[in-house]
C-alpha cells in the first residue's frame, strides 16, 4: 500500500495539486493576484504532462466562468479560480452554474475588493456571491484548502451545484505549510469519475438553461432553494469519508475548539480562526472560559449545527472580516443572529469587523478585541 | 543660464516604482512633455490601468481617475462627453486594453470618441506576474504559457494598431516603440499628434507602444531592447496606420 507523502507548500499549491489530484478535465482563467499563483502552478503541471487537463487561458473573469459552464455542461470536471474584483466580474455567470445546475468547483482566494485598490485579504468578495446560489466553503489552513477541494467535487456532482472554496490571499495563498498529500488511489476511490446524468450529446440531443415561462421558472429556483439546503448531509458524508480513508479532518459544516465548557464564544472564518485558537488559549490563561466556533460551510449556514454546538447562556463575540452595507457590522453576525431567533434565546451575539483589506489579525489583538467586546 | 533639460510640469516628483530598465518611465516622461509644449496641464484628465502603471496618478500632475481593469475607454468616453473642452486621457497596458477590455477600446473606436490612448504593449501581464497577453508573441515563454505560446491552443497575437484603423470613428492610430532615441523622439511626436488630433475633434486617437518588460521576459535591460527590436517589431510593424485629415 502506498502511504502519503508530506511536503511544504503554499495554499496556492496545495490547490493546484488538489485540482491535480481530483484528475480535473478542463480549466479556464484569467490571472488577477492573489489567485494567480494557483493558474501558474496548474498552466506549468498541464505543460509539463503532469496534469492531463486543458487550460484555457481566456480574456477575462466573465469569459473564464462561461467557458467553464460550458465545459461542465459538455460534461466535463472543471475547475476555475480567482479573487476580488474577479469573482465580482463573474456575478452573472455565476448564476448560470448555478441556474444550469452545473457542479464546476472554484477557489476564491479571497481579497478586498475595488474601490479603492488593495490587494490584501477580507472576505468582502465572497460574502458579496451569497445569493448566487452556490455552496461555499471557507478554509482556515494549506491542507484544509487541498481537503476542502476534493470534497467540494464530491458534494458539487452529487448534487449538480457548483461550489466556491475559499481561502485567504497571502496569509494562506502564500505561505509555506507542511501539507499531506494522500496517495492517488485513496483519492480516486472518495471521488471516482464524473459521471453526470445529463451532457451535451449530440448522440441524445438536449438543451441547456433554456428560456422558461413563470409556472416552469419558479420551480427550477424552488429546486435549486431546497438542494443548497440538502447538501448538508452530504457536506458531512464527504468529510466523514475523507476521513475514514485519508485520517484527515478538518471539521464538517462547523469546526470547534475548546467549545464544550465555553462562556464565550468567538466565531469567525478563514485563516483568522486559525490565529483565534491560540487567542483562545490566551483567553483560557487570563480566566476567561473562552471557546471557538468556525463555520467551515458559509453557505447553506449550518443552522443546525450551530445551534446544537453552542453551549447554554453563551456569549457568541462575531468577528466579521467584511461589511453588512446597510447593517451595522458584519455578515456573518447577521447570519448567526437569524438562525438564534426563536430558537435560542439564551445567547447573546456581539459583532466587530475587524482586518479589512489585510490589517494583520493576530493571536494578542483578537483576544484584546475580545475582552473589550465583553464590556459592549 | 538657459535650461536644457527638466522635469516636465506635466509630472509630480514623485520617483518611479518601475522596474529597472522598464521602459514605462519613459512613455510617462513623453507625455508629460507633450502635454507641457502643447500647455494642456492644467486642462488634461488621465485614467489609470489596472496594471503595472496602476500609480501612474501619482507621477501625472494633472487631474486622473483609477478605472476598473479595462474600463478606462468607457470612463474616459464619459468625461470627454461631459467636459468637452478637456483634454482627455487613457494609460493602458495589452492586458488591460486587449484582453478583458477589447468590447470597451473596439467600441469607443468604434464611437469615434475624441479621447487619447496611450496603449503600452509589452507584449505580457507585467503586474500579476508575467502571464500570457493577447499579445504575447507565438513561442513566448511566460508563466501561464511555460513552454511558449502556441497557436493551436492559445491563438494568435492582437493586432490593436491594424484592428482600430479599420473602425471608421479612428482619427489617428499609429504604433511607435520606444528602445531606442530614434523611436523614442517619433513616440513623442505621434503622442503629440494624437493630442492635437483629439484637440481638433476629429476622432479616436491611438498610440500603440512597443515597451519592454524586462522582469518578467527574463531579460537584463538592454538585452530587453534588443528583444524589442528583433522579435516585436517584426511582428508588430511600426509606423501609422490611420491618419484622418481635416
Ligand atoms: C476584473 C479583474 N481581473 C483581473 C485583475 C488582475 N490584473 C491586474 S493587472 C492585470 C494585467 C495587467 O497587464 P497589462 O495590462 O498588460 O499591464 P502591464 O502590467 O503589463 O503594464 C490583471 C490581469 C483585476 N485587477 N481585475
Ligand atoms: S513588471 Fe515589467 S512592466 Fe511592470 S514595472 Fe516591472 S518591468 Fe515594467
Ligand atoms: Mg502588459
Amino acid at each position: 500500500m502506498k502511504t502519503a507523502q508530506v511536503i511544504m507548500d503554499t495554499g496556492a499549491r496545495a490547490a493546484a495539486l488538489a485540482v491535480k489530484s481530483a484528475r480535473v478535465d478542463v480549466v479556464p482563467g484569467y490571472p488577477i493576484t492573489p489567485q494567480t499563483s494557483i493558474m501558474e502552478a496548474m498552466a506549468a503541471m498541464v505543460e509539463n504532462g503532469e496534469m492531463h487537463a486543458r487550460f484555457i487561458p481566456v480574456e477575462g473573469e466573465h469569459s473564464a466562468m462561461a467557458a467553464a459552464v460550458a465545459a461542465s455542461a459538455a460534461g466535463a470536471r472543471v475547475f476555475t479560480a480567482t479573487s476580488a474584483n474577479g469573482l465580482l466580474y463573474m456575478h452573472e455567470v455565476l448564476h448560470m452554474a448555478s441556474g444550469g445546475r452545473l457542479p464546476v468547483v472554484m477557489c476564491n482566494v479571497n481579497r478586498g475588493i475595488f474601490a479603492p485598490w488593495t490587494l490584501w485579504a477580507d472576505h468582502q468578495d465572497s460574502f458579496a456571491q451569497r445569493d448566487t446560489g452556490w455552496i461555499q466553503y471557507h478554509c482556515s489552513s494549506n491542507q484544509e484548502v487541498y481537503n476542502t477541494i476534493l470534497q467540494a467535487f464530491r458534494v458539487a456532482e452529487q448534487i449538480n451545484i457548483p461550489v466556491m472554496v475559499n481561502f485567504d490571499g497571502f496569509a494562506i495563498s502564500h505561505c509555506l505549510m507542511p501539507l499531506t498529500l494522500p496517495p492517488q488511489e485513496d483519492i480516486d476511490r472518495f471521488l471516482p469519475p464524473h459521471e453526470p446524468e445529463w451532457r451535451l450529446d449530440p448522440a441524445q440531443p438536449s438543451s441547456f438553461s433554456n428560456v422558461t415561462n413563470a409556472s416552469e421558472y419558479a420551480p427550477f429556483r424552488q429546486m435549486l432553494s431546497d438542494d443548497i439546503m440538502a447538501s448538508i448531509p452530504l457536506v458531512k458524508q464527504a468529510a466523514q469519508e475523507y476521513k475514514d480513508i485519508t485520517g484527515m479532518w478538518d471539521g464538517d459544516t462547523i469546526d470547534t475548539y475548546r467549545l464544550e465548557d465555553a462562556e464565550v464564544v468567538a466565531l469567525a472564518v478563514n485563516s483568522m480562526a486559525a490565529e483565534l485558537r491560540l487567542s483562545i488559549d490566551i483567553l483560557r490563561q487570563q480566566g476567561i472560559k473562552a471557546g471557538l466556533l468556525r463555520p467551515r460551510l458559509v453557505l447553506p449556514f449550518p443552522a443546525e449545527d450551530i445551534i446544537n454546538a453552542l453551549p447554554q447562556n453563551a456569549q457568541v463575540m462575531v468577528l466579521d472580516r467584511n461589511y453588512n452595507f446597510g447593517h451595522p457590522g458584519g455578515i456573518l453576525a447577521s447570519e448567526l443572529k437569524s438562525v438564534l431567533f426563536g430558537r435560542r434565546n439564551d445567547i447573546t451575539v456581539k459583532n466587530r469587523v475587524m482586518g479589512i483589506g489585510g490589517i494583520d489579525l493576530t493571536r494578542t489583538y483578537m483576544a484584546t478585541e475580545i475582552r473589550a467586546m465583553l464590556d459592549d | 543660464m538657459k535650461v536644457i533639460a527638466r522635469r516636465p510640469e506635466s509630472l509630480t516628483e514623485a520617483k518611479f516604482h518601475y522596474c529597472p530598465g522598464c521602459t514605462h518611465g519613459i512613455i510617462h516622461r513623453l507625455i508629460g512633455e507633450c502635454l507641457d509644449e502643447l500647455n494642456l496641464r492644467e486642462n488634461a484628465i488621465g485614467i489609470c490601468p489596472v496594471g503595472c502603471a496602476v500609480l501612474a496618478y501619482e507621477y501625472f500632475n494633472c487631474d486622473m481617475l483609477e478605472a476598473a481593469h479595462g474600463r478606462a475607454p468607457a470612463i474616459a468616453t464619459a468625461i470627454k462627453r461631459l467636459q468637452p473642452n478637456n483634454t482627455v486621457f487613457t494609460y493602458q497596458g495589452d492586458g488591460d486594453l486587449a484582453s478583458i477590455g477589447m468590447g470597451e477600446i473596439v467600441h469607443a473606436s468604434l464611437r469615434g470618441e475624441k479621447i487619447t490612448v496611450v496603449f503600452v504593449n509589452n507584449a505580457i501581464y507585467g503586474m500579476t506576474g508575467g502571464q500570457m497577453a493577447p499579445t504575447t508573441l507565438l513561442g513566448q515563454v511566460t508563466t501561464t504559457s511555460p513552454y511558449g505560446r502556441n497557436k493551436d491552443f492559445e491563438g494568435y497575437p492582437a493586432k490593436m494598431a491594424e484592428l482600430l484603423s479599420q473602425n471608421e470613428g479612428s482619427a489617428y492610430i499609429c504604433r511607435t516603440a520606444v528602445n531606442n532615441p530614434a523611436n523614442v523622439i517619433k513616440t513623442k511626436k505621434a503622442i503629440k499628434k494624437a493630442l492635437q488630433i483629439q484637440q481638433q475633434g476629429l476622432g479616436f486617437t491611438m498610440v500603440e507602444i512597443l515597451s519592454t518588460c524586462p522582469t518578467n521576459w527574463g531579460l537584463s535591460p538592454l538585452d530587453a531592447l534588443d528583444w524589442v527590436e528583433e522579435k516585436m517589431i517584426p511582428y508588430y510593424p511600426l509606423g501609422e496606420f490611420k491618419v484622418k485629415e481635416d
